[in-house]
């Protein structure tokens, strides 16, 4: 068995996303090899080289993998794949724009967002926005799996010794191109991977009232994080909506600050540790999952509690 | 220049799903089942193209059981001309409906396939990506804007993890319809009405020579862990001491 794990990179530095793909391919078992595509990318290759139970590290290098796009990058995955029992990736957006790609290349079914490995075959995943779980067996001859990062502790980043090998690029697809990027700077944790998430819905009112939660954020080192409500509404930028569709984030902390807790924004952070909800609304849904709910108002209560508590 | 759409028949958005006893699967027996939220960003997205005057046909495709058709009817009635029903009480996994798709793109060619970025059902994810690639196009995913250019390309610009993301794709291609692409309209009761006039083809995957066999063997469907109840407390003070005391948090 041997299982080939598609780096998730900007080119300068490997984004510790792929640790979770690598905690998973290490419960399938077998060879470890991990896949970095991109331009210029050396640098890391040389840092998959050191994630833990990895084996080799093939370093695919050319212009057409800069941009991670996924008709150049699944041309790659698939000239590959003959190697492989398992093809992994985190469940990103590039991993999720990627994979299917080459699985159907490959004719296979794939398995989006595994949350567990029950063996080489045999896979548990959310539906219904997570409401139920599904485990599934495939029997097709390469499994193509996107991993759910949540539902795996990261493997670590360093121990490990690998060779880097480097395989030649499979050419530029030519049916798409790179024009540009916006993106959201922020000097917090990675929503994804904080330990405490401070998220705001539609009972923040705008975008400027985010403000009360930046200065809570910055109490406890809190990613700030937004229902799907907010981010429509313009309060803040897509790359903070945890939810279905939006990011899923398991931290120890949940603050859930005038969200009302519908079924899609449930479905992203049900997995926290502790859940905390702050909401005028004493009926609010998000009291069903909360283990501490407050009702009250938030622009009296948030203050309260940045105030109270300590660094 | 022709744009297809694919719609999906779902559990409403707004349904808490029950899981069977007997672990076959989620129940779904007289529960209201509504256009998957993301198609009918996607049908908006074509009927807009098509009233902009760069759509001249949009055609709407379900794929499943003969229910669908209510479906198709819904997207009728938001501006689209024609159905395709590729009727099947098989499983269709996304692999099938992406083979089934290019099966029907293959007969139709239309310029642009608008498929929504996941069902909220299986929340799978993948086919619009596997359509893009049995077609051998491009596929411009999770789509916040499209722009059609004049030279036979589109800028598509894309929610990713970090922010937004903008590519030109050639056409044709396949997009998969994100969240904030558009609002979709309401079907107004004439429109509901003019719909029912509309003609849709009824194909099935033996005629279009496709195998649509479930790949992938569901063992059993469970309940997801349950949270212990919380409670509710009276005052920041005694939410920061639980926190601290409790559970430890900060």
């Amino acid at each position: 068995m041997s299982v080939l794990v598609l780096a998730e990179h900007d080119n300068a530095k490997l984004n510790e996303a792929t640790l979770h793909a690598v905690a998973a391919a290490q419960k399938i078992g077998g060879d470890l090899h991990i896949l970095v595509a991109g331009s210029n990318a050396g640098a890391v290759a040389d840092q998959a080289a050191k994630v833990g139970g990895v084996s080799k590290v093939l370093l695919a290098d050319d212009a057409a993998y800069g941009d991670r796009l996924a008709e150049n990058l699944a041309k790659l995955l698939v000239g590959l794949a003959g190697n492989y029992s398992h093809i992994l990736a985190t469940a990103t957006a590039t991993g999720k724009n990627v994979l299917p790609r080459v699985a159907a290349l490959l004719d296979v079914q794939q398995i989006s967002e595994i949350s567990a490995v029950e063996s080489a075959d045999t896979f548990v995943r959310p539906i219904y926005a997570g409401n139920a779980l599904a485990t599934v067996q495939s029997s097709d001859k390469v499994k193509v799996i996107t991993v759910r990062g949540t539902s795996f502790d990261m493997a670590p980043a360093s121990g490990g010794s690998a060779a880097v090998e480097k395989v030649a690029a499979a050419g530029d697809a030519g049916l798409s191109t790179f024009v540009g990027q916006e993106l959201a700077k922020s000097e917090r944790p990675e929503l994804t991977s904080a330990r405490v998430v401070v998220s705001g819905g539609r009972g923040m009112q705008n975008g400027d009232n985010f403000k009360l939660l930046d200065a809570l954020a910055d109490k406890l080192n809190a990613a700030v994080g937004a229902s799907r409500a907010a981010v429509d509404a313009g309060f803040v930028p897509n790359t903070y909506q945890v939810g279905q569709t939006g990011k899923i984030v398991a931290p120890e902390l949940y603050i859930a600050v005038g969200i009302s807790g519908a079924i899609q924004h449930l479905a992203g952070m049900k997995d926290s540790k502790v859940i905390v909800a702050i909401n005028k609304d004493e009926d609010a849904p998000i009291f069903q999952v909360a283990d501490y709910g407050l009702v009250a108002d938030l622009f009296q209560a948030v203050p309260e509690l940045t105030s109270a508590v300590s660094k | 220049m022709k744009v297809l759409v694919a719609v999906k028949r779902v559990v409403d958005y707004n349904v808490k799903v029950r899981v069977k006893a007997d672990g076959t699967g989620v129940e779904t027996a007289n529960v209201k089942m509504s256009m998957n939220p993301f198609d009918e960003i996607g049908v908006e997205e074509a009927v807009r193209l098509k009233e902009a005057g760069k759509a001249t046909e949009v055609i709407a495709v379900s794929l499943g059981p003969v229910q669908c058709q209510e479906t198709i009817r819904t997207a009728l009635a938001m501006g689209a001309d024609r159905g395709v029903h590729v009727q099947t009480d098989t499983e269709l996994q996304p692999l099938a409906v992406a083979k089934l798709l290019k099966a029907v793109v293959d007969k139709e060619q239309p310029q642009i396939c608008i498929l929504g970025k996941q069902a909220i059902d299986d929340d799978a994810n993948q086919t619009g990506q596997m359509l893009a690639a049995l077609l051998g196009s491009a596929q411009a995913t999770f789509a916040s804007k499209l722009v059609l250019n004049d030279n036979g390309t589109a800028n598509v610009t894309r929610e990713v993890d970090g922010g937004l993301e903008t590519i030109t794709v050639k056409l044709p291609f396949v997009l998969t319809t994100d969240l904030r692409l558009n609002e979709p309209r309401y079907a107004s009761l004439p429109n509901i009405m003019k719909a029912k006039k509309k003609p849709i083809d009824a194909l099935t995957p033996e005629q279009l020579g496709v195998d649509v066999a479930p790949r992938l063997k569901t063992l059993k469907v469970t309940e997801p862990p349950k949270r212990q109840a919380g409670i509710k407390v009276k005052s920041v003070a005694e939410l920061v001491d639980k926190l601290r005391n409790e559970a430890k948090v900060i």
